[in-house]
């Protein structure tokens, strides 16, 4: 078993990755993770992105090993939906005291593992390594290992506490336990030539709803889905697919390169948003599936359901063009969801002022260009004070992002919208674009913004000509005859000053 | 008086608690220019930023020292030497608010010796107060965090002050009481003429107001200079028994003397209130709390109809335990299941027979008869097994908009408590039929049961007393 250190940089060593492989061998060691600066820093942790990555699996105990902080402080706070078990959903955390950091944990771990299996009989449970049980030495692979081997069920060590990394390398190592320990362990009870696995999925505001149908109606079988809406025997059997799909960047690459390699599956990169892009994926998919030996029925068959879907669309979409057209949007996200959603806002009319590219690659940002030309506004690492700036100025109509960010949006009375994992409204597909737009529309023409902004009577200066025919040379203004600017939409109240632009 | 256990298990389901660092973070937060700050790797303070997202829904300033495994290894002094200056450079708080994780406590840094270090190798930061508090993640709770901060606040900031200012009442608040109650506490003082100071003051920067301009520190709470004339005032004022160490601590260092108040919600305990109030100002009870005083005794003859016999299930840290806990008692409820997160003086005084230090599905599988659930807002999937009406209170309440705003203190608040409370009780009333009378024993139709179908039935009906509130 490799060790923590040595796993750590194997998948910082991602052949499948061209932003990694372009780089020297030096850097190559450094990761694909930028130094954290203390006092500046923010973003999940290695374990957090692990539990992103795997809670979605359905049916699984997801417990944590370590103290309150890692899940008391943030435990069902995703939207990934279920069609069957809630069990994902319930928190697992050993709670480790003071004792335990002296002492040890590990004891404590089994037990909460007996414990589980008792009272919850899942049909496996995922162990969660956090900083300070690995700080203190705590072996949860031994620990799983003695478990399975007891108990009979697979309990599954991942590895990824919070100090290793970013969450993106948290995504990898959770990929990683899945290699080693899940996938391959199981078999289906049938395979078809139709079979596909979805690899980055989460089924967030249950958006792979969306697209299922879709598949379905082609005859496709989704074999797996890592890991929206998954149950453990679906991701265990998943080495049987014939074509995987990686969603989501570069999350789980490691897991969809690994698969091809042991297992034959070819993989593409693809996106379920944005109209073009989902129709791109749905071809890709069917192109693997003929080439893999489905029958070549299956491409015009695809085609024909594009046509079908696009058209539909295309219709419901352009009801909203003339009112979206020219719109500002200021889109503040990460890696590949940069230039899916900024094409399918273009579709509905709308020009993107600025995107983030944090976490984007070198081919996402040729991407960017490509789609919004050379003078594509993008920022590596936006400021929250600048985009405040943006928008109090009026430079954006909108802005897209994470609900963390929200509030930079709300303070200065702009519209926003949710694109992040929290979101509630599901985007995905056909229907998800033409729903993603009307939550723009929705937003842009919401009656609370004229209220919002028109400031109180008595902020407003009087201006003379206004006090005209009053007698009392225009200095006075009743409440009732106050002017209140009829402000156009769009535009932020000019009263507030503008005091933006400090050391920040 | 109730006996207090902990749970025995080794697996904890569905957490109650919530971690030390991030109630100290809170307690920091209701300081004016402050950036909190925890000592941890990156993963503790984006986790404690989201949860106080969720509840609030406002721009939370929560900055992390960002430790990896190598630094915590090595000693975390570089981490904090750069997120001091990196904080200093970007956004000039008046006060850093510094609080160790679980991970730097395992360690051992001593960050006391590193920020003297610090301030001895840089003595620009100098206008800068630095307040540490030591809080791992592996000991005690949310509201443990809220009171060792507020304690290190006063330790680091309170003097002795010559001249006193005569109407100047300190009020160290709890961290179960809302921006709204902080508020309503403040109204209150104000009516007798006092001038109260809330250290700290989340209602300056957590009401959800919007800001004239963006800032990276908090946007309101105590200022640096309300928080160096704390020995100024003629009182203080310790709301819920979490705050007993540092009036305790505030009297010592300045002199000013402490009144504790264990709760704010209740007739007598409010009456307590506004008699104590009108011996420290030397002014009557104002009319306007006479007229809400007799609104709240009618609130409760009302109410005392639906409240009375009710079995009521609590999941709570133990000052908001205690405040609606207590209150419940005074309406005639039955405190059935009663479940916290941490150790407290208050626990065994509760009017119930058992409180239990554990988590949510400890409350959940002592909830099953209840008739009212009573927790924060990861009670959700509880409430939608158990099939029993769910109010939300406490930390984290993300799934219900004004969080800030509940007010439960006060003659005002407790009146609305009252007819909050008693509401869910009406709408949850079960409608009667011609059955619900019905004996079962006449349904039978042979004496002894041998029929089979009265089996079942006969003993049954003859050992409990016919269910009136169920009949589905």
């Amino acid at each position: 078993m490799a060790s923590l250190s040595e796993k750590v940089q194997d998948v910082f060593n991602e052949p499948g990755c061209d932003k990694n492989q372009a780089k020297g061998e030096k850097e190559r060691k450094k990761g694909c993770t930028k130094q954290l600066t203390p006092g500046a820093a923010a973003g999940g942790c290695a374990f957090d992105g692990a539990k992103i990555a795997l809670q979605p699996i359905t049916d699984v105990a997801h417990l944590v090993h370590g103290p309150i902080a890692c899940e008391g402080n943030g435990w069902d706070n995703r939207g990934a939906k279920s069609s069957d078990s809630l069990l994902y959903r319930t928190g697992f955390t050993t709670d480790i005291n003071e004792l335990d950091v002296v002492y040890g944990g590990e004891k404590r771990l089994y037990k909460s593992i007996r414990e589980i299996l008792d009272k919850y009989d899942p049909p496996a449970v995922f162990v969660y390594q956090t900083c300070v049980t690995a700080l203190i030495g705590d072996d949860i692979e031994a620990v799983c290992k003695a478990a399975t081997a007891k108990f009979g069920k697979p309990i599954i060590p991942i590895n990824a506490p919070g100090f290793v990394g970013s969450k993106n390398l948290g995504n990898k190592l959770a990929g990683e336990a899945l290699l080693e320990h899940v996938i391959g362990t199981e078999e289906p009870e049938f395979t078809t030539p139709y079979d596909i696995n979805i690899i980055g999925e989460y089924n967030l505001a249950g958006e792979l709803w969306q697209v299922k149908p879709l598949l379905d109606e082609l005859g496709i079988r989704i074999l797996s889905c890592i890991s929206g809406d998954a149950k453990y025997k679906e991701v265990a059997y998943s080495h049987l697919a014939k074509a995987a799909m990686m969603v989501c960047s570069k999350a789980m690459i490691n897991v969809a390169r690994k698969m091809e390699e042991r297992y034959g599956i070819p993989f593409f990169e693809g996106s379920f948003y944005g109209i073009g892009d989902m129709s791109d994926s749905l071809r890709q998919i069917a192109k693997l599936l003929v080439q893999q030996g489905a029958p070549e029925e299956l491409l015009s068959r695809t085609e024909k359901l594009i046509f079908r879907e696009e058209s539909r669309a295309w219709e419901q979409i352009n009801h909203y063009r003339k009112r979206l057209e020219g719109k500002k949007v200021l889109l503040i996200t990460g890696g590949v969801k940069s230039w899916s959603v900024v094409s399918a806002l273009q579709e509905g009319g709308m020009e993107v002022v600025g995107t983030s590219v944090k976490k984007s690659t070198v081919e996402d940002k040729e991407k960017i260009k490509e789609i919004m030309g050379e003078d594509a506004h993008m920022f590596d690492d936006m400021r929250p004070r600048d985009m405040y700036a943006m928008l109090k100025e009026s430079r954006a109509d909108i802005m897209l992002s994470g609900g963390r960010s929200q509030f930079i949006a709300l303070k200065v009375k702009m519209p926003w919208l949710d694109i992040n994992q929290e979101r509630h409204h599901a985007y995905a597909g056909y229907v998800g674009m033409v729903e993603l737009v009307k939550r723009i529309d929705q937003a842009l023409y919401h009656p609370v913004w004229e209220q919002v902004r028109k400031p109180a009577p008595w902020e407003v200066t009087p201006s003379p000509s206004k006090g005209e025919g009053r007698g009392e040379g225009g200095t006075s203004v009743s409440p009732m005859t106050a002017p209140t600017p009829e402000l156009p939409h769009f535009t932020p109240t000019p009263a507030l000053p503008l005091t933006v632009g400090g050391s920040y | 008086m109730a006996t207090v256990n902990t749970n025995q298990k080794a697996c904890a389901v569905n957490p109650l608690k919530m971690s030390q660092p991030i109630g100290a973070a809170l307690a920091f937060m209701g300081l004016n220019h402050c950036l909190p700050t925890l000592h941890g790797s990156q993963g503790c303070t984006s986790f404690g930023l989201v949860l106080f997202v969720r509840h609030f829904r406002e721009m939370i300033p929560l900055q992390t020292t960002a430790m990896n495994e190598v630094t915590t290894i090595l000693g975390g002094m570089e981490n904090i030497e750069q997120a001091i200056m990196n904080i200093w450079n970007r956004n000039q708080p008046e006060i850093l608010g510094l609080a160790s994780t679980g991970l730097t406590e395992t360690k051992g840094d001593d960050v006391d010796a590193y920020i003297k270090l610090i301030r001895a190798k840089h003595p620009e930061i100098a206008d800068m107060a630095i307040i540490y508090v030591s809080t791992p993640d592996y000991v005690g709770a949310f509201q443990d965090g809220w009171n060792k901060a507020v304690v290190r606040i006063v330790q680091e900031m309170a003097v002795p002050c010559e001249v006193k200012q005569a109407n100047r009442v300190n009020v160290l608040p709890g961290s179960h009481l809302t921006a709204g109650d902080i508020n309503e506490i403040r109204e209150i003082i104000e009516a007798f003429g006092l001038e109260p100071v809330f250290i700290p003051d989340i209602s300056g920067s957590l009401d959800g107001h919007i800001p004239e301009d963006f800032t990276p520190t908090t946007l309101g709470g105590t200022t640096l200079q309300q928080l160096r004339t704390m020995g100024a005032a003629r009182a203080t004022i310790a709301i819920g028994d979490q705050m007993h160490a540092a009036a305790i601590e505030l009297e010592m260092k300045t002199g000013v003397p402490y009144t504790m108040f264990d709760r704010l919600t209740g007739l007598e305990a409010n009456d307590n209130f506004m008699q104590h109030l009108a011996q420290l100002s030397g002014r009557p009870v104002p009319q306007k709390y006479r007229r809400q005083r007799s609104q709240l005794q009618d609130a409760l003859l009302d109410a005392h109809f639906f409240s009375g016999g009710k079995k009521i299930a609590i999941g709570a840290e133990p000052d908001l335990l205690w405040s609606i806990g207590s209150f419940l008692a005074e309406m005639g409820c039955e405190l059935t299941a009663n479940v916290t997160t941490t150790h407290s003086a208050m626990l065994e005084k509760l009017p119930a027979e058992e409180v239990l230090i554990g988590d949510l599905e400890d409350l959940e599988t002592r909830a099953k008869d209840c008739d009212l659930l009573i927790t924060h807002s990861h009670g959700r999937q509880m409430a939608e097994r158990l099939h029993i009406p769910f109010l939300r209170m406490g930390i984290p309440t993300f799934d219900r908009l004004g969080a800030a705003h509940k007010v439960i203190v006060g003659y005002r608040g407790t009146r609305d408590l009252a007819f909050e409370i008693a509401n869910i009780f009406l709408a949850d009333d079960h409608e009667v039929g011609p059955e619900t009378w019905a004996s079962k024993e006449t349904e039978s139709h042979c004496a002894d049961g041998a029929c089979g179908s009265c089996q079942s039935q006969l003993p049954v009906s003859i050992a409990e007393p016919p269910e009136v509130a169920h009949i589905a």
